[in-house]
């Protein structure tokens, strides 16, 4: 111990144990990039064992002399102020990613490089998806959730210095695997891309997530678990067994990157989409549900509408949601069977989620003047709009008939958009607004007028996204199957890419329009920081200090 | 019951989550498994040839499934346009399957024999210099970089691991074989087409001095569908019933 300082700190186990970890991993990536024939791995070791050593510089800076301010007792309050921060990051990243590969498909022949095989649709893509769902939504859940478990519970966050080692952790396998895909490191299942390596750190990193949250509610101070927890809890322990199942596959040597899926074609296919539906089931609704049931509430001041509906729609959307990835595989080689009871389920999958927006919106019952006078509140109302109707759009497109012309074609990327950019943008968005004054203790936010601003102009983003990705979707659906009065299939295949070039257009505007909106959130939220009124010290009600454990 | 039980238990409302959400994937995967008819009963399959192999790892690698699906659906215009529906046999080695989400470009699953090797160089060096409307990324460097096969034996090896029929002969001569795949004029030719029926042995890049990520993609392109024998394939024998 440093003997300038006054405070002796005990010894801590959590102390011990994540350093080392650090250390191990630093070492793994160094032999790794040492060893390695294969020059893919070479880069993703170095990668690696650099994230690792900053990490432990971090550590040693934030640990080596003194207790930190923020963990003598009290709410863990840096780590959720870091999430927000890399929430912002990535949403950014993972916007404008989207908004270049969107002008590649309008314009190939100006946003393609045929120098840079790194700049290819088919690397950027997975970056796309991977840092919007993964990087900025994951950031987000993870910030959102270590708060409001530790409102919840009256409690700390429990294990010492573990919150941070998840953050860290986290943002680490977001880096090896949005690196990985510019190299072409990629197991080709949608949203899970990343290779054994990567999978298996993020095991490692999201065990420990699970955790930190369950510890904490163990250690509440208060009878009952509070309804946005089961969400979040929910969320952690069912992504863990889709993570783990889907990715389980043999590399071909622990020197190559390359690994090759435990299943084979019909089977992998399953197992794949029941993953990718539940992707979106438990990262991008149970987790964003979570955020909904806290913030909702606490903006609008007003109690959850019904304590009978989430449970009843809490437990019907869980136990639903998991039969539902056969309607990704409708009239494939997927046997009969499967695809009739996966469509079944989609379907009857719409009453659950209903009851989710009929209780956030209801809660703002006595409220309903917020709409008008805190966007804030607007943003996070009109996002379970978006939930309803996304979540009555996806029953719609799981049905056999409607399928066949759906699927394959852009309506998917319009649906999923209206989801991620309205629902898990839109709820995301309100939350940060609310967090970043309560925990950097400023009065309000820089400027209401700002987060106007941002509401419309990327309001008017998403309308362009989505009709113009309907448009583009059923006619491409229909020329596929258009046939001219002699018996022949009326368009090539190229006709139909053709006919998309005006909608690709409008689709990349819509784009531009959103990230601009998140563009002025990030200045307002720096400002926030920056400028705004300071809260007096009172003002939050506070945990009693408890001894550092 | 109350549900009061489960919201003052942290482990125990765990415990119900994971019981609740385990149900569906095992009721709808697992039988895939061991259902008979899953996997229809087809002649022709084979796993990959080494080099076609290669080929498959940098349709991977460069995320071709993003806008490419390999599955035709049993509807009346896609089977016109491009072929017979898929089997689930047609993919029955694919670790992992290939069937894609989407349709940026058309479906590959029988493109094998559509094209020549030669427009396929054009298409994949600039897909608008064959077709003007295409919105396709150029893959130039692939005819000119060298394809790295220092590992092609593991991978057969690792393949074989998890399922795929690969006998130790063709584990040994794997570097062989796929060497011998990208040259018509080498000893192995044969060799090749003796171990795996139907393989198509050519010099695919047109360029006979090295062997090229383009030599593998092609030689994979141009194989895609091409395998199982349809006139010996009857749908509604009762093996195939599903």
């Amino acid at each position: 111990m440093n003997s300038v300082t006054t405070e002796q700190q005990p010894w801590r186990f959590d102390l011990a144990f994540f350093p080392a970890i650090i250390a191990l991993s630093f070492f793994a990536g160094l032999f790794e990039a040492a060893r390695s024939p294969d020059p893919r791995m070479v880069m993703q070791g170095w990668t690696f064992a650099a994230a690792m050593l900053a990490i432990g510089i971090w550590y040693l800076v934030r640990y080596g002399a003194r207790v930190p301010e923020d963990e003598k007792g009290g709410y863990a309050n840096d780590v959720v102020k870091a999430g927000v921060i890399a929430s912002m990051f990535w949403g950014i990243a993972g916007m404008l990613v989207g908004v270049i590969i969107a002008l590649q498909l309008s314009f190939p022949n100006l946003f393609y490089f045929p120098d840079l095989p790194w700049t290819n649709f088919g690397r950027m893509r997975p970056l796309h998806t991977s840092a919007v769902i993964f990087a900025f939504g994951g950031n987000v859940l993870i910030a959102t959730s270590f708060y409001v478990v530790q409102r919840t519970s009256k409690a700390r966050l429990f294990g010492g210095s573990m919150p941070w080692f998840v953050f860290w952790g986290y943002n680490v396998f977001i880096l090896l695997a949005g690196t990985g895909y510019l190299e072409g490191i990629t197991e080709s299942r949608e949203y899970a891309e990343p290779e054994w390596y990567a999978d298996i750190w993020l095991t490692l990193v999201w065990v420990c997530y699970l955790i930190t949250f369950l510890g904490t509610i163990i250690k509440r101070k208060e009878p009952h678990i509070y309804v946005a927890n089961w969400f979040y809890l929910s969320f952690i322990v069912t992504i863990a067994m889709l993570h783990i199942v889907n990715n389980l596959s043999l590399p071909v040597s622990i020197w190559e990157t390359k690994s090759f899926s435990l299943f084979s074609g019909v089977q992998d296919a399953l197992t794949q989409w029941w993953y990718g539906h539940n992707a979106v089931g438990f990262f991008l609704t149970a987790g964003f549900l979570g955020i909904m049931y806290y913030f909702i509430p606490k903006r609008v001041e007003r109690p959850i509408y019904s304590y009978r509906l989430s449970i009843v729609h809490f437990w019907s959307l869980i136990f639903i949601y998991i039969w539902a990835g056969p309607h990704h595989l409708l009239f494939t080689a997927l046997p009969e069977w499967t695809q009739t009871l996966g469509m079944t389920f989609s379907i009857i999958l719409w009453m659950p989620s209903w009851g989710g927006m009929i209780n956030g919106l209801m809660t703002l019952s006595g409220a309903w003047d917020k709409l008008r006078t805190d966007p804030v509140v607007r943003m996070l109302v009109v996002s379970v709009a978006f939930y309803g109707m996304s979540t009555f759009e996806g029953p719609v497109m799981s049905i056999k008939t409607v399928n066949a012309l759906s699927h394959y074609t852009n309506w998917t990327i319009g649906h999923v958009h209206s989801g991620a950019l309205g629902w898990v943008g839109y709820v995301s968005f309100g939350a940060l607004y609310c967090l970043v004054p309560w925990l950097w203790k400023k009065q309000r936010l820089y400027s209401l007028a700002l987060v106007e601003w941002h509401f419309w102009i990327s309001t008017l983003g998403i309308v362009l996204y989505i009709t113009s990705m309907w448009v583009a979707g059923i006619m491409q659906g229909l020329m596929w199957r258009a046939y001219n009065d002699f018996g022949f299939l009326e368009y090539s295949f190229v006709e139909t890419v053709q006919a998309m070039h005006p909608y690709y257009i409008i689709r990349a505007l819509g784009g531009l329009l959103y990230l601009t909106g998140v563009l002025i959130m990030a200045y307002n939220l720096w400002r926030t920081v920056r400028s705004a009124p300071q809260l007096s010290a009172t003002a939050e009600p506070q945990l009693a200090m408890e001894p550092v454990s | 019951m109350k549900h009061e039980i489960l919201e003052k238990n942290s482990i125990l409302l765990l415990i119900g989550i994971l019981l609740v959400v385990a149900i569906g994937g095992a009721v709808e995967i697992a039988p895939l498994f061991w259902v008979n008819g899953t996997v229809e009963k087809v002649d022709g399959m084979r796993p990959y040839t080494p080099l076609e192999l290669e080929g498959r790892n940098i349709y991977v690698r460069e995320g071709c499934y993003v806008c490419h699906s390999q599955m035709i659906r049993s509807l009346r215009d896609e089977v016109e346009r491009y072929g017979h529906y898929s089997l689930a046999a047609e993919s029955m080695y694919d670790h992992p399957f290939q069937w894609g989400s989407e349709r940026t470009g058309p479906d590959l699953a029988r493109v094998g024999g559509k094209y020549s090797d030669e427009w396929q160089r054009a298409h994949l060096e600039d897909p608008r210099s064959v077709v003007p409307e295409s919105v396709m990324p150029p893959y130039k460097y692939l005819a000119l970089t060298p394809l790295d096969y220092r590992d092609i034996e593991q991978e057969l090896k690792t393949n074989k691991a998890v399922g795929v029929p690969y006998t130790d002969d063709e584990i040994k001569n794997a570097k062989a074989d796929l060497e011998a795949q990208a040259d018509p004029n080498s000893d192995g030719a044969d060799a090749v087409q003796k171990r795996y029926p139907k393989a198509q042995v050519r010099d695919f890049d047109g360029n006979p001095k090295e062997i090229t990520e383009a030599d593998a993609l092609i030689a994979y392109l141009q194989m895609l569908g091409t395998l199982v024998d349809f006139k010996t394939y009857h749908a509604d024998a009762p093996e195939n019933r599903r």
